[in-house]
This record gives C-alpha cells, structure tokens and sequence, in this order.
C-alpha cells in the first residue's frame, strides 16, 4: 500500500529501523506505534518519549510589522509576548470558526515563528501568506524544519546526558525557548508538548534530524526512553484534554464551547474573527465540549451520537479511546449546555448500542508538580 | 510472529476454527492481535443456543486504538461463550490461539471448516495481506 502521494520525514528510516508501525496520516507516512501504544504511553508517564513531529507546518514572519500581522490573526494576545516566548493560540476565521490551533513563537520583535497542524498547513500558508502582503516577509520553513518532541518526568535528565547545553535547558520557563546545540545538531528547544508531561519540543534543520533523534535515543537509554508514536500522542493528549484539530475543534466550532476561552483576548484589539467572538461570549452558549467517562461496556469513538436518557441524539462524541494511565474509558463531547454539568449521565451511541457515560471533570490526568 | 497451530482453519477476517468433539472453537489470529495492538475490550454478543450465520458479527474487540468486528466463520449453533473475556480481555493478547478463544459453535454442516483455508493457505495469504 505504498501511495507515492505521501510524504515521508527525514526520520523515516529511523522509525522503519525502530520497527514502527507506519500509516498514512495527513498526506504523511507516520509511525503510529513502535512497540504499542500503552507501552509508549506509560513510558511518557513514568519516563521518557521521543515524537517525531516534523509532520506539522512552521511558518515563518519577519519585519517591522510581522508583530501586528500575527496578532491580527490569532486570538490570543501575540503583543504581551517577550522575546524567547511563545503561546498557545487559536487562529479564527470572522465568523469565530477555528481555522487551526497553533504555537506562536516570538523570536524577537520583528521575527516570529507559527507552528501550525499538517493537515492545515496549505490553509495556513494561504492565510498568513495573504495577511502579510505588502505587510512583512512570509516564509513557509516546513520543508526544512524538522521538529521533535522529548516527553516525560525524565526529558531534562535526556537533555542534560547530552552535554552542557542540554543540562541548561532545564532552567527554560514553561513556553520559553531558546537555541541549543543538542548531540552536535543545532537547534530550538521550546519547553512546550502535546502530552500533559513537562518536555521540551526541538526545531532542527530537516535533514540534521536524523543524528538529533539518535543522540537523544542514546543519551535517555539509562532512563528507559522509549520511541513513541501518534498512537500515544492521542491517548497522552486525550488524558491532558488538550484538542484535536479535526476531531474536537474544526471550522464549525468555536474557542469559546471548545473550552479555548482562555486563548480568546477580545479586549486586546481588533483581530480575524473578534466581533463574531464577543457576540458568542455575550450570550449563553448552545453546546460546550465536556469530558466523558463511558461507565458501561464501550469505547466512545470520534463521531459517535452522545444520547440523553431518553435516546434522543443531543451531541457528538469528538475524541475518545481507553485511557492507559487513568484506567477508563474516555472521551470529549459537545452536549446542550444544559447537560454539561460534571455528573450528567447520558449515553453513547456505540454503534447503535447506547451505552451509560457520565459527563466529568477535565484534564483527566493532571501531573504531579 | 507466533507459529501457526496447524490443527485449525483460518479465515480471511485473521479468525481461526478448530473443530474437536463435535464443535467448532473460534478465535482471532496473532495477526490481528498484532494489528489491533492492545485489547482492552471484547463484547461477545451472543449466548449459548443461539442460532449463528456464516459471516455474521458475533461481537466486537476494541483495542486503544481501533474497534473490531468479530464474524463467525461458520453456521451453527453456539454451544459455549468465553466469559472470562469480559473482565480479563488482556488474555486475547497473551494468548489468541489458547486461553483467548471466544466462542464454540455445533456446526449446521459437519464439514463447514473444510471450506476455510488450511494453515499452509493462511500462511501464503499473511504474505499478501497488508
């Protein structure tokens, strides 16, 4: 089933030598487990994993008024960002719909980096492309950016086992960055993740990727790192409750039911989407997105009907899988507002069995400080 | 992989068949363990007398990533059901072509395995499927 279509990272031997199981995932040839998903998973908990996420799209802003274009574009507030600082933002289109959910790195002033979703990046080409004419300079970097993620309780023990620079990163701040050499390879590490574990997410020039990945291989191999793939990227970041583009939030929903208010400043000045936005805050919503826990015999899958009591189909599951550290099955949902209250039962359809789920209170898994 | 026990019949679904005593024992095949990855649910959705048709679910198997089908590979009647499966689905992990057997069927047909392919066939078709 070789499709000449797909693209493949500059990792991809590796994850073939690592006996990863590949798959086609957003126009790319990924690895989606290499020894299993729970087994990734728990090493992430407990230990330490290695993503390769060179997958996503990096684009690139600089001059005098790249500041103001990124901040027109995303929700959050671009402008209270210091240099070597990032941000987890929405970009919107007017009508409040999410266009992607990105990381916004300002590298100074005049220099900024988005790190968008594969299956967005032609979208997001287009529209910070389009934003910047006659603006600043846009670059599209993804093609030689590559990008890995270092995952769990152990990662700055990694890091340091490579050398002076890796040990120094453990003083970076929650969504800070900065340049480091790693196993010789020149690179940028933000402590930023998609797991609910502390750890760092390094950009390194696409083919230098190869000997960063093995150098971190090797010097968390005492630790007990384990490669890990986009199956236990999933779970991980289904337990943290962070969203899924595509499944949980997409162009016919907003920040503000998804749970994203918090990346939504309304009052930091105008911005793609900002009147649509303080109309929605200005009245109760018709759905939120909540947690489930699915207590009877059933797995809660992305597209599911969510039920209430009577089988009347009130919502849609988005996301759901068994969660291997919290031991049950769980999932996100939009529900009417009016049942998404922590302890509300309803059903999911699974396949046209109803089974009993209860709406919950989220990060399903929260890490020890 | 595992060997393949050759005192059985596979079918194209990675399900197995072993007829002993007059019955015909049902399971999945390492193969679709190894696909599935880690099972952590199967729901068996018949009991003992009921009537089963060739290729008709009998149940579902969800592993972390994905949810299954389970087809019966012959017509009879369902003469035993692997309880154990519903508190220990671990077991289809650590053992699919033992402990991990799902369902006993007294075939309509006597001879209705003969139709499935040997272990010599399933063996060629394992190269092929992907």
């Amino acid at each position: 089933m070789t499709d000449a279509s797909l693209r493949r990272t500059s990792l991809y031997d590796e994850h073939v030598k690592l006996g990863g199981r590949i798959v086609p995932f957003a126009g790319w040839e990924m690895p989606v487990q290499y020894t299993g998903i729970v087994d990734e998973h728990q090493a992430v908990r407990t230990a330490a994993g290695l993503f390769d996420v060179s997958h996503m799209g990096e684009l690139r802003l600089r001059g005098e008024y790249a500041a103001h274009v990124v901040d027109y574009l995303v929700t959050n507030d671009a402008r209270r960002l210091v240099d070597g600082q990032a941000m987890y933002t929405c970009g919107c289109n007017e009508r409040a719909g999410i266009l992607d959910d990105l990381i916004v790195y300002r590298h100074t002033e005049d220099d900024w980096r988005i790190v968008c979703n594969a299956s967005n990046r032609e979208k997001m080409v287009r529209h910070f492309a389009q934003a910047a004419t006659d603006h600043c300079d846009f670059e599209d970097e993804s093609d030689e950016t590559a990008l890995v993620a270092l995952q769990g309780p152990r990662a700055f023990d990694v890091l340091a086992a490579t050398g002076e620079d890796g040990a120094g990163l453990r003083a970076l701040k929650s969504f800070h960055f900065r340049e480091a050499t790693l196993g010789g390879v020149p690179c940028t590490a933000a402590r930023t993740g998609y797991t609910g574990e502390d750890g760092v997410e390094i950009f390194c020039a696409w083919d230098d990727a190869p000997a960063l990945w093995r150098a971190l291989l090797e010097a968390g191999r005492p630790m007990g790192i384990k490669a890990a793939g986009l199956g236990a990227r999933d779970t991980l970041r289904l337990e943290a409750r962070l969203s899924l583009y595509g499944n949980d939030i997409d162009e016919t929903t907003n920040p503000i039911e998804a749970g994203l208010g918090w990346v939504v400043k309304v009052e930091k000045g105008d911005f793609v989407g900002r009147a649509a936005l303080m109309e929605i805050k200005a009245r109760p919503l018709p759905r939120k997105l909540v947690g489930l826990e699915v207590t009877g015999r059933g797995v809660a899958r992305h597209g599911y009907p969510l039920r209430d009591g009577d089988g009347n189909e009130v919502g849609i599951c988005t996301s759901g899988s068994p969660a291997p550290t919290v031991g049950k099955n769980i999932g996100l949902g939009y529900v009417p507002s009016a049942m998404a209250e922590v302890g509300t039962g309803l059903l999911v359809d699974c396949r046209g069995k109803n089974v009993d789920a209860v709406v919950v209170q989220t990060p399903f898994y929260k890490r020890a400080k | 992989m595992s060997e393949l026990p050759a005192d059985r019949r596979y079918t194209k679904e990675h399900e197995w068949a072993k007829a002993a005593g007059g019955e015909v024992t049902v399971g999945i095949t390492a193969f679709a363990v190894e696909q599935l990855g880690d099972i952590t649910l199967v729901n068996l959705d018949v009991k003992v007398g009921d009537q089963i048709a060739t290729g008709k679910a009998f149940g579902t198997i969800e592993s972390v990533k994905t949810l299954s089908d389970l087809y019966a590979p012959i017509a009879g009647k369902v003469v035993r059901v692997n309880t154990e499966l519903s508190t220990k689905p671990e077991l289809v992990n650590e053992d699919c072509f033992g402990k991990a057997w799902m369902i006993a069927i007294a075939p309509s047909d006597p001879a209705a395995t003969d139709g499935l392919m040997d272990v010599k066939a399933y063996g060629e078709f394992l190269k092929t499927a992907h």
